[in-house]
């Protein structure tokens, strides 16, 4: 293999570890399930992808069918099935989190830890920790 | 071309899987602490699409196209079971 293909599949294998990174860090941040939704069908099918490119480039242009296939499959399903969940949850009566509602079990409150949009004072040490 | 890649290439594909089985491994507490099941089904869904790319990145450093078709039929059951579960898990089940 040629030294561009070897620093491509290392430049792609880092931005596929790096998107998926931002996928977890949403999954923990973000308040509610349409978020975390969000943070699921877009960073994650975006390193997905950039991974099934990584393995292309090292598998060479026997496996490139193959692989295409997979990376449209994952293209195509992991919306959908963020798009079936996200849609079952307003079926069951989930609403919204939005500003100024107490947060669902899980969830950091991001609002509260921008302290120029709270009027009453912290009521302990813990508002500047992130 | 279906040899094993050069030693910098294989280590670099097997650490990328590494760090991505890592990650799902990280996200398993979504799926213990998701207040909803809804919480819970995306989590899982994540967590089954990082090891469909965890599958193609070892195939590609061991050399064995085999593991596409492995990676295939994951990805389809993966799916399947988001889409189940979000229809079962709730009366009407027109959610698709």
């Amino acid at each position: 293999m040629t030294t561009l293909g070897t620093a491509a599949v290392l430049g792609l294998v880092a931005a596929s570890v790096g998107f998926a990174l931002v996928a977890v860090v949403g999954f923990y941040r973000l308040p509610d399930v349409y978020a975390r939704a969000h943070a699921a069908s877009k960073s994650e099918t975006l390193g997905a992808l950039l991974a099934l490119a990584a393995a292309a480039v090292a598998f060479g242009p026997g496996e490139t069918l193959k692989l295409a296939l997979l990376a449209l499959f994952v293209l195509v399903t992991g919306p959908t099935a963020a798009h079936a969940v996200a849609r079952s949850a307003a079926d069951a009566g989930i609403e919204p989190w939005t500003r100024g509602r107490p947060l669902p079990d899980g969830g950091v409150d991001l609002a509260r830890s921008e302290p120029e949009r709270e009027t009453e004072p912290p009521e302990d040490g813990t508002e500047g920790r992130r | 071309m279906t040899g094993v890649p050069e030693p910098l290439v294989a280590d670099a594909l097997l650490g990328g899987a590494a760090l991505l089985a890592g990650l799902a491994a990280v996200l398993l507490g979504r799926v213990v602490a998701g207040p909803t099941v809804h919480d819970r089904v995306v989590a899982v869904n994540v967590v089954g699409t990082t090891i469909v790319v965890v599958i193609a990145l070892v195939g590609a450093a061991l050399g064995e196209p085999g593991f596409l078709d492995v990676a295939l039929v994951y990805a389809l059951l993966n799916f399947l079971l988001s889409v189940g579960l979000s229809k079962f898990s709730i009366e009407r089940g027109g959610v698709l």
